[in-house]
């Protein structure tokens, strides 16, 4: 193209090559200011320190938590064996004695103090069994524990004890032994010497995985996601992690805990009766829904309490704003202070935050779903009110008159008239709302207004319960998922039956009038 | 009689009885569909109130004197506290307490002029709001145009894109806020991430239904000259639907701000945790002024919305629900 053309251009559109001002600089300058009040956000609220303040090791190991669980065994060091202990609720139930943790055993003199004495004769398999049987007796009688431990003249037993444990994690080992510890992760191998209740002293140069932040002192070792491990002068103690659930369908209480699928299903077709008083399928059941880690029962509960609320509260907020909407929409009804009384109410009810509603009911009708669903019916009222009232607003006239002009009385209007118009957009909105609702009532429920909500709040506060928060949320998102898909297509088939033919997607938007 | 005789239809020929036959047909097949979806729904109705009100903490019927208690324990000493706590005045009944201690809460900006309390939760929320409604914008922003299928020809991006977007606006903002006060410890921060990412997915599917119905000429025009995919989707583009975008960035910020109130209210700062607060313990004035507040506050953003979204797109306008 030739200099003189594009002049010619230039001259023939003016307005499209030298635009005002404003036009040309509106764009740069609104980036500007988003980027000037980030700059002051970043201020106001510091985030750069709390950014740095925050715990990201944490982050990654509450992540890991949701899709995985830890074991963790603590092995004692004693003069010349271990003894290993679990924690008290430990997921691999009351007698844990897992393959990866790899005993050897010998007969070795151990002194035995009175508290040790009964047992140590009864023992005779693993240090741990030792240690159970140990507390046993001690909790049965605390009352002459005293005695017993009074005349404590050391005495020596011989019993067969372990006396090195070697826990495999993925990438790596820690093979124990009362003086000396050898930790291997990869291909390096650190050895420490244990000098028991004093100090933990590596051989040599720790690597980066290991951190020791005083001589002597404990060392920490991380194996990854595999897990992690503390060699303190008189134990180790390792936190070793499993991707998956623990004992997510039976808790370890349970008689069916522990068992292949397959036997557990014959045991409920036609096993003999665990429990006399009922049938095994109705046991199995039982022992589900109150599996004492997950609470099975309690979520579900708790989950149909949130979908309950959601759907109550939408189809009432329709029901009452169905006949407020005709009083509110200027053209149905011609009276303006009646117009006006009931738009204003309408704005009302969508201006106390839904919050203030909630915490309203929940001092009412006291914590619950009751509550939940009067706050999503009070703000729904208002707000589809006026979505209804402005969908009135905009209806077309001519069918209306054609209705009149047949001598139809005034209720015969509306019926024929005005409702088959906007019956599929109330609809289409309230369905609209069903689904958002069932978010927004997991929320309301936190501040106590039932629902899954609190459970979810609580489990998040203790900061232990991740893989439950995850339960919880992908059953909620499950349930998101499928009212989304139901209303999308119900709201399609709505719009798709009348007029608005060329529109493919379903309708959610009205014009403000 | 006669009117029967008017009214009577003339006889059909065979094929318009059986048009007539089969309209019937459907008419009747159609009240069924409609009389039995409101039994079901009536029915699912009564069943979901029965449900509700046994698994409540107080019955219904129990409860209903009392439901206004919200209120009745709100009546302050005298009239003019709410006034005394919204503007941080030293009040007459102040015996040292926190509930009498509204010029504690000044946030002093020289020795003498200060924010009130409230005022400045306020503004931090709005902040919050504002905020995340900015940075969740710029991430739809950025994802929308692979996620409509007229920009991108790419199946799988585009499907990559939508389910992302879904997933994250489906994810409960209050996971998202419980798992960063977590790991921040208390403060206004977790409210931000977890209103940001959902505005993510929120506004990134509102954005990405602008962009399919734009207007494809001026995408044409580009392609015609060379336009690589960057410069096809500013010029041709973003022009058309950034009007929309601001509306919809607008609406979002209604909806943001009540969103950080109530996750104020579980802990994340601003006024939601101020309200949450003087109403556990009992502090009625404070109440009332924090109420007032909100509503005002939620009042003016509402209107001044609303009027800037009818400046940018006319008759254009959308509204819609607070969800998503």
């Amino acid at each position: 193209m030739e200099t003189a053309a594009i002049n010619d251009i230039v001259a023939r559109h003016p307005d499209a090559f030298r635009r005002s001002a404003w036009r040309r600089y509106a764009t740069p300058i609104g980036i500007l200011l988003c980027i000037l009040y980030s700059f002051y956000c970043w201020w106001f609220f510091s985030i750069g320190i709390v950014l740095e303040k925050a715990n990201w090791n944490l982050a990654s190991a509450y992540l890991a938590d949701w899709v995985s669980y830890e074991i963790r065994p603590d092995i004692e060091f004693k003069d010349n064996y271990l003894e290993i202990n679990y924690s008290r609720f430990s997921k691999l139930g009351s007698n844990p004695n897992p393959e990866w943790v790899v005993k050897q055993t010998a007969v070795v003199e151990q002194r035995a103090d009175a508290k040790k004495m009964a047992p140590a004769v009864a023992s005779d398999k693993s240090s741990h069994d030792s240690f159970m049987a140990a507390s046993a007796p001690t909790a049965d009688n605390p009352a002459t524990l005293p005695q017993q431990s009074l005349p404590a003249a050391p005495e020596t037993v011989r019993k067969e004890t372990v006396v090195t444990a070697d826990i495999v994690f993925g990438n790596g080992r820690i093979a124990i032994t009362p003086k000396l510890v050898t930790v291997t992760r990869g291909a390096q191998s650190i050895v420490f010497d244990i000098a028991r209740d004093k100090s933990v002293t590596p051989r040599t140069p720790l690597p980066d995985w290991i951190e020791q932040r005083r001589p002597g002192s404990t060392a920490y070792i991380s194996f990854g996601f595999f897990g992690r491990a503390e060699i303190q002068s008189d134990e180790v103690i390792a936190w070793r992690r499993f991707l998956g659930w623990a004992n997510f369908v039976f808790d370890t209480n349970s008689p069916f805990w522990g068992k292949p699928f397959g036997e557990v299903a014959s045991l409920i077709a036609s096993g003999a009766r665990i429990d006399p008083k009922r049938s095994n399928a109705a046991l199995a059941w039982d022992n589900i829904a109150n599996n004492a880690e997950w609470q099975h029962g309690d979520v579900w509960l708790k989950l149909l309490q949130t979908i309950v609320m959601a759907f109550v509260g939408t189809v009432l907020a329709s029901v009452v704003a169905f006949p407020l909407a005709f009083l509110a929409a200027r053209n149905i009804t011609p009276s303006r202070i009646a117009n006006q009384t009931t738009k204003r109410y309408f704005d009302f009810q969508r201006s106390v935050d839904m919050l203030i509603w909630a915490l309203f009911f929940t001092r009412g009708f006291g914590p619950g779903p009751l509550a939940g669903m009067s706050a999503i019916f009070f703000t729904d009222t208002g707000t589809l009110g006026k979505l209804y009232s402005e969908a009135l607003e905009n209806i077309d006239d001519k069918q209306r008159e054609g209705i009149r002009s047949v001598g139809a009385t005034p209720t015969m209007v509306q019926r024929y008239g005005v409702l088959p118009q906007v019956l599929p957009v109330f609809l289409s909105q309230s369905l609209y709302f069903w689904e958002s609702n069932t978010r927004s009532a997991t929320i309301i429920g936190a501040v106590g207004a039932g629902g899954i909500g609190l459970k979810l709040w609580e489990a998040m506060r203790t900061g232990t319960n991740w893989a439950n928060v995850f339960y919880m949320v992908l059953l909620i998102l499950v349930v998101v998922f499928v009212f989304d898909t139901i209303s999308n297509y119900l709201r399609r088939k709505l719009m798709g039956t009348v007029g608005n033919g060329n529109d493919e997607r379903p309708v959610r938007l009205l014009p403000v009038a | 009689m006669s009117a029967t005789d008017v009214h009577r239809a003339p006889a059909l020929s065979p094929e318009a009885a059986i048009v007539d036959r089969h309209w019937r047909d459907l008419a009747a097949r159609r009240r069924l569909y409609t009389v039995g979806g409101l039994l079901f729904l009536l029915l699912a109705l009564s069943g979901s109130l029965w449900f509700a009100n046994e698994t409540n903490a107080g019955k219904f019927f129990d409860r209903l004197p009392y439901i206004a208690d919200f209120f009745i324990d709100m009546k302050p000493r005298d009239w003019f506290e709410p006034v005394r706590a919204l503007f941080d005045l030293p009040s007459p009944y102040d015996d040292g307490s926190l509930q009498f201690d509204y010029p504690e809460g000044r946030v002093y900006l020289t020795q003498s002029i200060y924010i009130p309390e409230y005022f400045y939760r306020m503004v931090e929320t709005l902040n919050i709001a504002l905020f995340s409604t900015l940075v969740g914008s710029t991430f739809g922003f950025l994802l929308c145009f692979s996620a409509a299928s007229n920009i991108t020809a790419s199946r799988w991006l585009r499907f990559t894109t939508r389910r992302f977007l879904e997933i994250v606006r489906a994810f409960p903002e209050i996971v998202i806020a419980g798992f960063f006060l977590a790991i921040f410890s208390l403060g206004p921060i977790p409210a931000i991430m977890a209103v940001s990412i959902h505005t993510v997915g929120a506004l990134g599917k509102m954005f990405f239904e602008v962009v399919e119905n734009a207007d494809m000429k001026p995408d044409e025009g580009l392609r015609a000259v060379g336009a690589n995919w960057v410069e096809r989707v500013w010029f041709g583009i973003v022009p058309q639907v950034l009007p929309n975008f601001m509306s919809y960035f607008l609406l979002r910020f209604e909806i943001n701000v009540r969103a950080s109130t109530i996750l104020g209210a579980v802990g994340a700062g601003g006024i939601g945790e101020s309200l949450r607060l003087s109403i556990s313990r009992g502090h009625e004035a404070k109440t009332i002024a924090i109420v007032f507040l909100l509503l005002c506050t939620i009042v003016v953003v509402d209107q001044f919305s609303a009027w800037l979204r009818h400046r940018l797109v006319g008759r254009q306008a959308f509204t819609y629900g607070r969800g998503e």
